[in-house]
């Protein structure tokens, strides 16, 4: 009787910087283990070999941002049994989601070499604006311990086990002085999902909220900690349109501080 | 009259979506074209109107492979603008990021991305079954570069620490002296590397390239020193306009450079060697020697080998900065206002070669102007003319064979198609 044939897994990109699939290499003792567990179907930033689909996974790293794209988008949600976005870029939108906020009237006064010789949507969308995504995995980048739970997890057909507190709670869990409360120090931690393992703030620096906004965050509240400490209206905008400034709650909040900015 | 077209359409084991597209008009190549199909990001587009201070992170998310390249170019290209200098051990914390770094990148190449092409496998996976211990010597090596990446920067991927005039945290001496054993453990991987890629197959081949490199007074180059290249330039790092410029091709969404008046040039480990091999590290220059390296290497497949004497060279480094280290007072300089506009540029040493920064700064702060030239963009057209060459010689050739020769061909010099993509500064399809 021949094995049981291997769950197949895919890794497919769109527009992003590949940190996120690096991640997958970057596991690098527990590499070769996966690759015992799975039969690595397609993952063209480490292999020629390709199987044909379905799959049984398929990990989306990157954001829609051309026609192209959305179109190949619905093809691989096809060919996948479970779909899991990994990182801001997928789950967002990513850093060029900031063209969503562009100008564009002032964009097509700027004078480009060939324009025509470029396609792109105006804008940059999440995964889930597109085709139905099964699970989430925060970050810019994605944490590798959190996809391996999450691969884990779809393996043994289970739900993954990752939280969706805010960063201020693995702070304390960690140990770390509060960098707003004891040094005036801007941060994004009480609206931030937990994730990274609070680094910035063991580093003395305050949260820049590259894993996304958590469950329930009140970003308002932070708004008026954040002017207290003396931050300008348009400093606020950008704290919040950086990796995920297309996520809902932080694209509010940037509004939100847009709106004090040009306040009479 | 017979054509043929050699077409790949999805390049495998580069960091990026790239293709390929040789055209063949009976025993002549008409034309060559590596695509980049990744999609535009236009980070400079959307650098501007964002605080200098930002440029670091937000330029680092343009590569997920070598994120320390973007934050030290755009940091040396800020304080340039501000006229700062800074230096002692915050200065040696730079370049040990950097260290890491170059390791991660190039361990990743040598033995996931390059190897398999010459032992015959589609991936290092597959040739694990084969040639275990080797694949894993590759792991365990790319892990100590992304274990001091993540020491010293927080994460090995878009490390935090990293800020306009230093870091937001020094490390101790005790966390960096605890590092040792791992890099002295790596420092004997990593010589075991240079003899395994100098033991594989090259084909005899050379090219006669235009090198471009850093080139410091005393060191290998990381993050300092004059833009120099084999063929005379000498320029501060900060002039790489006064030599080079980019052009637009249509079949790709990146610019190509090209010296001015002069035609395509080449960047990375490569070039770097052959106009600094006499600032290597001792070991790292033994064991060049001892494995029959040329002063100036001209056959890209050997490259392989460089990027590995690299890795001994970035480990021995590692060693000596955490050996002479003393914790700074304070983790950064503190930078002084913009109080009028300035322009700053820089050129640092990322694992694929020169990295370019200038950023207009409005009084205030506000970037007005940001230009980026990843070294993917330069080596573009230099890699076209290695595949040109590559298919004259290797007509005869049937389909499958020939296709597999130019993806090797691409693959020798590790491009980074993300890096490669960003820059096209146009927006403006509309849905």
């Amino acid at each position: 009787m021949p094995p049981p044939r291997k769950p197949r897994l895919a890794v497919f990109k769109f527009a992003s910087c590949d940190g996120c699939q690096l991640s997958v290499l970057d596991c690098e003792d527990e590499l070769l283990a996966i690759a015992g567990a799975v039969d690595i179907a397609d993952f063209r930033e480490a292999s020629r070999a390709v199987l044909e689909g379905p799959y049984d996974l398929s990990l989306v790293e990157g954001s829609v941002t051309t026609e192209h794209d959305a179109a190949r988008i619905k093809e691989v949600r096809a060919q996948s049994k479970a779909l899991v976005t990994i990182g801001a870029c997928a789950t967002s939108g990513g850093i060029q989601a900031l063209k969503n906020f562009a100008d564009v009237e002032e964009y097509r006064r700027v004078v480009y070499a060939r324009p025509d010789y470029i396609s792109s949507l105006a804008t940059s969308t999440a995964i889930a604006d597109h085709v139905k995504v099964d699970f989430e995995l925060r970050g810019c980048p994605i944490s590798k311990f959190q996809l391996l739970e999450a691969v884990g997890a779809f393996l043994q057909g289970r739900a993954p086990n990752l939280p969706n507190e805010s960063v201020c709670i693995e702070c304390k869990r960690r140990g770390n002085v509060c960098v707003m409360v004891a040094h005036g120090t801007p941060c994004l931690g009480p609206v931030t999902q937990a994730g990274c393992g609070a680094i910035c703030p063991a580093f003395t620096r305050g949260c820049y909220g590259c894993f996304g906004p958590q469950a329930t965050p009140n970003t308002s509240s932070l708004i008026v900690e954040l002017r207290r400490l003396g931050m300008a209206p348009i400093a606020v905008q950008r704290l919040f349109r950086t990796f995920n400034a297309n996520a809902p709650a932080f694209k509010a909040a940037s509004e939100a501080a847009t709106a004090e900015a040009s306040a009479p | 009259m017979t054509e043929r077209t050699i077409a790949v359409d999805y390049l495998a084991r580069v960091e990026g979506e790239g293709a390929l597209k040789v055209r063949i008009q009976d025993d002549r190549v008409e034309d060559v074209q590596l695509k980049i199909f990744e999609p535009p990001r236009f980070f400079e587009a959307f650098l501007r109107g964002r605080s200098y201070t930002e440029a670091p992170d937000i330029s680092a998310r343009i590569c997920g492979i070598c994120p320390v390249a973007y934050q030290m170019s755009s940091c040396h290209a800020m304080e340039r603008a501000l006229g700062m200098t800074v230096a002692g051990p915050i200065r040696e914390l730079r370049r040990l990021l950097y260290c890491g770094e170059w390791i991660e990148s190039h361990v990743l190449h040598i033995y996931l991305l390059h190897a398999p092409d010459f032992l015959g496998y589609p991936d290092a996976i597959q040739m694990a079954k084969d040639y275990p211990e080797a694949v894993q010597h590759g792991l365990a090596l790319k892990k100590v570069g992304n274990s001091l990446m993540t020491l010293l920067g927080g994460r090995e991927i878009h490390p935090i620490n990293v800020r306009i005039g230093g870091f937001y945290r020094a490390p101790t001496v005790q966390e960096l002296r605890a590092f040792r054993p791992e890099l002295e453990g790596a420092l004997k991987l990593a010589e075991e590397t240079v003899r395994f890629a100098a033991d594989l197959d090259f084909p005899d081949i050379e090219e006669d390239y235009e090198f471009v490199s850093l080139r410091h007074e005393t060191e290998y180059p990381l993050n300092e020193g004059d833009l120099v290249s084999s063929r005379g330039v000498k320029v501060p790092q900060d002039h790489w306009e006064d030599v080079f410029e980019e052009v637009q091709v249509p079949h790709s969404n990146a610019l190509q450079s090209v010296r001015k008046g002069g035609g395509s040039y080449l960047v990375g480990p490569l070039a770097r060697y052959a106009i600094n091999r006499d600032r290597l590290t001792p070991r790292a220059a033994q064991l060049a020697r001892s494995v029959g390296l040329p002063d100036v290497v001209k056959n890209p497949y050997r490259s392989v080998i460089v990027r590995a004497v690299e890795v001994v060279f970035a480990i021995e480094e590692a060693l000596r900065i955490i050996d002479g280290y003393h914790r700074p007072e304070r983790s950064y300089v503190e930078p002084p206002p913009f109080t009028q506009a300035r322009t700053g540029a820089a050129a640092t040493e990322a694992p694929r070669g020169v990295l370019y920064h200038r950023y207009k700064i409005a009084a205030g702060g506000l970037i007005e102007h940001a230009k980026i030239v990843a070294p993917t963009s330069q080596n573009q057209k230099r890699i076209e003319d290695d595949l040109r060459h590559l298919v004259e010689r290797s007509l005869s050739l049937d389909e499958a064979t020939l296709t597999d020769a130019c993806e090797r061909a691409i693959r020798n010099h590790d491009p980074c198609i993300s890096c490669a993509t960003h820059f096209l500064k146009l927006d403006m399809v509309r849905q």
